[in-house]
Parts: structure tokens; C-alpha cells; sequence
């Protein structure tokens, strides 16, 4: 491999999967993927579900476009761009289909808005078509999972307080209930998605004053 | 020699290398993939059916509880009523504008379980972002409902979606869809949390109006006909 000399786990490659995880996160800070963050968060086994799909498509993505950066033609590259999620998208459901026919049930609405999540979309076009394939990897890989536990921390409050349980398991006890307890239908309309990003936003700008804009 | 990645020729070349390659990826593995993915919708079929009666099937066990619990099937109205009901595609023949429908076929699915018979009703219907459908099944009087379960597309998940949940189709197993003159009594999904109960209603889910509706919609309209159809035995 070309890139041999840099150590596989160096600070610099580390970076690449931290910061996503909290400075650079696409969700909370680069506002991006906001789509599928408010549509399928009601509950966190779908969440979960969601962001392991992202995670295959972006990890896949990512390399493919790094692998075919020095020959993309650059007027058509989001195009190119566009064809590598889309086949990806569309050939995991069909692999899916034949060998996992369950967790193809499940994922079936998600595959959709795979394609169209903007998170996989700038990550190629931002760095993958810059940069050599294991950073790349690297990138995919923490965009990714910066995603995924933003999704599952926004279900976790929406389910725990829309229907009281967590992963479908019943959590607030049914004497809750006789005492007068309801569950807050709110939650699980999309509008509480998006004061659960803004808390998360708020949270972690109070503890980095670093993340606060100027203006 | 070097090329000119900007030149329109380049341009053209690589978008059809990249559609021809992408295009002959996605037709091989569809194809190669075909059988195993046919086998998984009939076992699902076979699940499903299995389940409005109560009974649990696996992939693994699909085929051989199949043959054990149902004994019979036939089509009771439509077009063809000599063609194999479990091959019939309902899904395909709804969607079908053109097909008149009195012209659809209408399976039914004989079921035996501790020496009682079950009538398995297929439906289908559209909930907000596509097809829903689902498997009633009524007991021997032909009217009350012992078990239904209901399966979608594309709902949404956590508000449209929860009808594929017992926590949903429960609500209808005891139901009676024809009075004691054989009159068809629709099951209306209702708002205002006056569903529990026998009642000819159930309650509809949270955020998912249109998907609640559209069941009602498609068991109304599937069961009339073979309410009629039972009718014509008795």
C-alpha cells in the first residue's frame, strides 16, 4: 500500500474517527442528516437498524468513490456519487433479502432515505474524493458512528417518555400508570425530534464553548 | 498518454462504463439471488397465514406446519376459480388498474387446528406510503374473528408501522364481522378510545390515521365478499 509509512492507527487517522464523534458530528454541529434523525426515532431498534445500514453504506462508499477519485470526471461527480449509494443501497437490500429476510423487513422503509441522507452524500464529496482510501475508511467509519449514537440517544428520550419502554422492553412500571403516569404522545410526533436535537445541540455547546458561532 | 479527464469524450466514456458496470452488477445479483428471495416471500406467506390461527412458524418450519395446519384452499370469487390459491397474487392483481373487482381473485385458506376448523381471509389495501395487507381468520360460524394479523411496506415505523404489532391486531380477535342473520358488519377503527370491547371497533394508532384507516378500508371491503360468499353455503 501506497500509504505504508503513516502508521495505520496514527493521531492524525484517529482524529478522523473522533472528531465525529463530538466536534465535528454531523448531526449536531454540521446539521446534516437531520432528515432521518426526526423520521425514525420514535423507537431505538429502528434507530439502531438505521444507523448499522449507514454505517455499511458510508464505510463502502467512502472507499469506492476514494478508490475512483483520480478518474471521476469532475462535472459529472455527483452524479458518480449518487449511482456508487445507490447501487450500494440497492445491492445490501437485495443481499439482504436472499440471506436475512427478517432484517430486510425491517429495513425496507429505510432504504429510501439512505440514499438520499445527506451525510453520506457530503462525506463523499467532501473528503472521500480528496483523500487516499484508509483515511477515507477512517472517515466513513466515524461520520458514521457520530451519526449513530445521536440517533439512538434522540430514541432513547423518545421512546423512554412516548411509550415508556426502551428496545421495546416495558421500563416505566404499570403503578406508574394507576397513579395518574400518561405517556407523552408528543414524543413521538416529529416535532419533539427536533427540541431533542436542539437540547443535544445546546448541551454540547455549553460544554464546549469552542462550538459556539460568533454571531 | 494522457487523457484529459475533463474532455467531454472522457466524460461520456466514464458515465457509460460506470452505468454498464453498475447496471450488469445489479441485474446479476438480482438474478442470482432470485430463488433464494422467492422462497423467503412463500415462507413468509406461509408464516403469516400460520399466524392469524395462532400458530407460530419459523423459516426453518414454514413448509411442514404449512401442509399439517391448512388442509384446503381454494378461490370462493373471481375470474379463475380453478387457479392454485396460494399462488394467486393478490397483491399484484389490486394493483392492477385495469382489473375490474369482481374480476380479482379471492383465496381462502381451510386451516385445522385441535379438530376445529379456521377460514383464513386474505387482504390487502394501501396504507400511507403503500401497500398494507393482512390474513383474518374466522372461525367455524363464519363470522367471529380468531385471529388477524396485518403486515406493511413502507409505513412509517413507530406510528403507522404498529399495525404489524399483536398490541394492534389483537384488538380485533372475538370481533364478529356478520350478525346473526348473515348481514356483513364491518370492524370500524375508531379515534376517540372507544375500541376495546366486542364492538365491531378497534382503536386506531396514534399518528397513524391514514395506515388505521386504510386496514379498515381493506378488511371492509375484502370481507363483505366473503361474508356473501359464506352466505351461499349455509
Amino acid at each position: 500500500m501506497a500509504e505504508k509509512k503513516e502508521a495505520l492507527f496514527s493521531k492524525k487517522n484517529r482524529k478522523l474517527m473522533t472528531d465525529p464523534l463530538d466536534g465535528a458530528n454531523p448531526i449536531s454541529i454540521q446539521v446534516l442528516g437531520i432528515c432521518s434523525a426526526l423520521a425514525i426515532t420514535v423507537q431505538i431498534e429502528q434507530a439502531f437498524v438505521m444507523s448499522v445500514s449507514v454505517l455499511a453504506v458510508m464505510i463502502f462508499g467512502n472507499v469506492i468513490v476514494s478508490a475512483m477519485r483520480n478518474l471521476i470526471p469532475s462535472r459529472i461527480r455527483i452524479i458518480v456519487q449518487l449511482v456508487v449509494v445507490a447501487a450500494l443501497v440497492i445491492l445490501v437490500n437485495e443481499l439482504l433479502k436472499a440471506f436475512l429476510p427478517d432484517v430486510s423487513e425491517k429495513l425496507s422503509v429505510f432504504v429510501g432515505l439512505i440514499i438520499t441522507n445527506c451525510i453520506i452524500m457530503g462525506r463523499l464529496e467532501a473528503f472521500a474524493l480528496g483523500n487516499k482510501i484508509w483515511p477515507s475508511l477512517l472517515d466513513g467509519f466515524g461520520n458514521a458512528i457520530g451519526y449513530a449514537w445521536i440517533l439512538v440517544a434522540i430514541a432513547f428520550f423518545r421512546e423512554l417518555f412516548g411509550s415508556g419502554k426502551i428496545w421495546g422492553f416495558q421500563i416505566i412500571p404499570e403503578s406508574f400508570y394507576e397513579l395518574g403516569y400518561m405517556n407523552n404522545n408528543m414524543m413521538i410526533l416529529p416535532p419533539m425530534a427536533l427540541i431533542t436535537v436542539a437540547l443535544i445541540i445546546w448541551a454540547q455547546r455549553s460544554r464546549n464553548k469552542d462550538l459556539i458561532e460568533e454571531n | 498518454m494522457a487523457i484529459d479527464k475533463n474532455s467531454n469524450g472522457y466524460t461520456f466514456s466514464f458515465a457509460i462504463v460506470m452505468v454498464v458496470v453498475v447496471g450488469a452488477l445489479l441485474a446479476v445479483a438480482s438474478q442470482g439471488l432470485k430463488t433464494r428471495q422467492d422462497k423467503n416471500a412463500t415462507d413468509k406467506k406461509m408464516i403469516s397465514i400460520l399466524s392469524a390461527i395462532n400458530v407460530e412458524a419459523t423459516r426453518d418450519n414454514a413448509q411442514e406446519m404449512y401442509d399439517k395446519y391448512v388442509v384446503d384452499s381454494k378461490i370462493i370469487a373471481g375470474k379463475d376459480l380453478s387457479a392454485e390459491a396460494f399462488d394467486v397474487d393478490i397483491k399484484k392483481e389490486f394493483r392492477d388498474k385495469k382489473l375490474a373487482a369482481t374480476d380479482r381473485n379471492y383465496p381462502l385458506y381451510i386451516c385445522e387446528k385441535d379438530s376445529n376448523k379456521y377460514y383464513v381471509i386474505p387482504v390487502i389495501g394501501t396504507g400511507l406510503w403503500g401497500p398494507i395487507w393482512g390474513f383474518v381468520a374466522l372461525e367455524s360460524d363464519y363470522s367471529t374473528i380468531y385471529g388477524a394479523t396485518f403486515d406493511h411496506k413502507t409505513e412509517t415505523p413507530g406510528l403507522g408501522a404498529e399495525i404489524k404489532y399483536a398490541s394492534y391486531s389483537d384488538q380485533y380477535t372475538g370481533e364478529t364481522v356478520a350478525d346473526t342473520s348473515g348481514v356483513f358488519q364491518p370492524i370500524i377503527v375508531v379515534k376517540d378510545g372507544s375500541g376495546s370491547g366486542l364492538n365491531s371497533k378497534v382503536d386506531g394508532i396514534t399518528g397513524g390515521t391514514i395506515t388505521s384507516k386504510g386496514v379498515e378500508e381493506m378488511t371492509t371491503r375484502t370481507l363483505g365478499v366473503y361474508v356473501n360468499y359464506f352466505n351461499t353455503l349455509n
